[in-house]
């Protein structure tokens, strides 16, 4: 497979943009260049992967998009509106639970917080719980659960308020494996499912082929855009894991990684 | 090493059974080497009265040493319920401002390092007796619930802060439910010292206030018997006050226990 040469940026109409980026950047007080300046559209519905070295500036860029992190240049649109307005889920990359309180109101906090009704919100974080199979969790405190149940029910959280975007920093990097397999497959079917637009961070290349339809690879600091890849394939399975395609994606991302860090060496 | 030695114990009921009984033990040879000490030398009441004449002038002396007994609690326990809600309050306030954090905190410090005892005698000349001693309490316990508070709202894991804010909570909501049970931890903490020293500042103001002449908490006795050479009675009341501290104390662990122990590591086995 020959290497994929960069997307233009209006490849995509107007119309069906969730996330404009333009000319994002992050300057630290110290003067150090984080990210960018970079430009980045997101479709609605699409899934995306920012791929890149560790500390390259793509949780800063998923930060800026949630509006947790400001940008000190350029600026950021969801669905044509200032970002902060939007109705946003994001996934840390710890389950970031509160331990004092159980799986269920860890799940209720972001409907508590909108003042939700109370029957209202019990229902809804009864098919949250539902959808990420911890439905018979609901009384049970976060130290109790593994690693993995704990990623779940941070994406149950994320899920509750039934956001139109979905933001996920490194969410299973602390996994196992095996785990990280499992969660990477439910998280696909839930997108599926509810047809949200997803920007998921990673470090793994295998990873980011795995579950997105675009993988943006990154320079190391200050992140910048090298290069996208298409990933082409309708089914997401085990057979796609370990079919030639997916090989072959593989080892273009990792190519065009490679060629991102040499680029900043020489720089 | 012996083969008794704590770590090599095979059981954790052993090693309970052990730490109980083992402070048992030295407070039976400490009573009984008292006794013996006493009786040998044949010294007289008035200089070291044997524990025999302290529990007898403990049951005879009972009502008025109850009544002062139930003085000094009321004092401590004024003291600290002010040290707690004065410490609590005074972090949060910091934590919101800066300004008001590096403006007071100085004078918390100094106002903790300075000793209680020379700042008793000049409370009792401005304030009513009762006020004072209640203020002397408040003055030696606050320290520690603020200190405490200023930790566990300076602890409270960043993303979590950054949840809150994703999902646009308002001040008060993020005081309930994210920094005050954050906190909880660190607050029950500085609160089960500060019950101690609410004790200590109680005592300490009673005995300033007693050599004026006035008061009949505890510590007013300990002063008045000893003016008077009655050394059991001081030795009772002093048995009392010790024993209301370690109540004090287990009440507020307990109390602490109960809070924390659904989820805190601090309040959960450590096999689990």
């Amino acid at each position: 497979m020959a290497e994929p040469a960069p997307v233009a940026l209006d490849r995509n109409s107007n119309l069906d943009v969730a996330i404009r980026l333009r000319q994002v950047g992050k300057v630290y007080d110290n003067g150090i260049r984080a990210l960018g300046p970079i430009d980045l559209d997101v479709r609605k519905g699409e899934f995306i992967s920012l791929l890149g070295p560790s500390g390259c500036g793509k949780s800063t860029a998923l930060r800026i998009v949630a509006g947790l992190t400001a940008a000190t240049s350029g600026e950021v649109r969801i669905a044509g509106q200032a970002a902060a307005a939007q109705s946003i889920g994001f996934v840390f990359q710890e389950p970031t639970l509160m331990p004092w309180a159980t799986v269920h109101d860890n799940v209720l906090l972001p409907l508590k917080l909108a003042h939700v009704a109370r029957i209202e919100a019990d229902r809804r974080v009864g098919d949250a719980l539902e959808r990420v199979g911890l439905a018979e969790f609901a009384q049970t405190y976060p130290r109790e659960l593994s690693g993995g149940m704990k990623m779940r029910v941070s994406l149950a959280r994320a899920l509750v308020t039934d956001p139109d975007v979905l933001l996920m920093d490194e969410p299973f990097a602390a996994l196992d494996e095996i785990t990280r397999f499992k969660l990477n497959n439910d998280l696909l079917a839930l997108w599926r499912g509810l047809n949200k637009t997803v920007i998921f961070v990673t470090h793994s290349v295998f990873e980011s082929v795995f579950l997105s339809q675009r993988v943006i690879v990154m320079t190391s600091r200050p992140g910048r855009i090298a290069a996208e890849i298409d990933v082409d394939a309708p089914e997401r399975n085990e057979d796609f894991r370990t079919s030639a395609e997916y090989a072959a994606y593989c080892r273009a991302a990792s190519i065009a990684l490679a060629h991102a860090s040499d680029a900043k060496a020489q720089s | 090493m012996s083969a008794v030695e704590p770590s090599s114990l095979r059981t954790n009921h052993e090693r309970g059974a052990l730490r109980f009984l083992l402070p048992v033990v030295v407070l039976a040879i400490g009573v009984l080497a008292w006794d013996l000490i006493v009786r040998l030398n044949q010294i007289p009441p008035y200089v070291l009265p044997s524990p025999g004449a302290v529990v007898r002038t403990l049951i005879t002396d009972w009502p008025i040493l109850w009544a002062s007994l139930l003085t000094t609690l009321l004092t401590t326990f004024e003291g600290f319920v002010a040290a707690a809600i004065g410490g609590i309050a005074l972090a949060l306030l910091f934590s919101r401002s800066k300004w008001l954090e590096y403006s007071l905190f100085p004078y918390a410090i100094i106002l903790q390092v300075t000793p209680v005892i020379a700042i008793a005698p000049l409370l009792l000349i401005y304030l009513p007796q009762h006020a004072a001693v209640v203020v002397c309490a408040w003055i030696v316990a606050f320290f520690p619930v603020l200190a405490n508070t200023t930790l566990g709202l300076k602890s409270i894991d960043r993303n979590l802060s950054g949840l809150f804010q994703l999902y646009h909570a308002s001040p008060l909501q993020t005081l309930r439910y994210l920094k005050l049970p954050a906190a909880l931890p660190y607050i029950l903490g500085g609160l089960r010292i500060a019950g101690g020293l609410s004790l200590i500042g109680a005592v300490v103001a009673e005995i300033a206030a007693g050599s004026a002449g006035a008061g009949s908490g505890l510590a007013y006795r300990i002063a008045e018997s000893g003016y008077r050479l009655n050394i059991p009675r001081m030795f009772a009341a002093l048995l009392l006050l010790s024993l209301a501290g370690i109540v004090i104390y287990m009440v507020l662990a307990l109390a602490s226990h109960l809070i924390l122990r659904r989820w805190h590591e601090s309040a959960l086995g450590k096999d689990s």
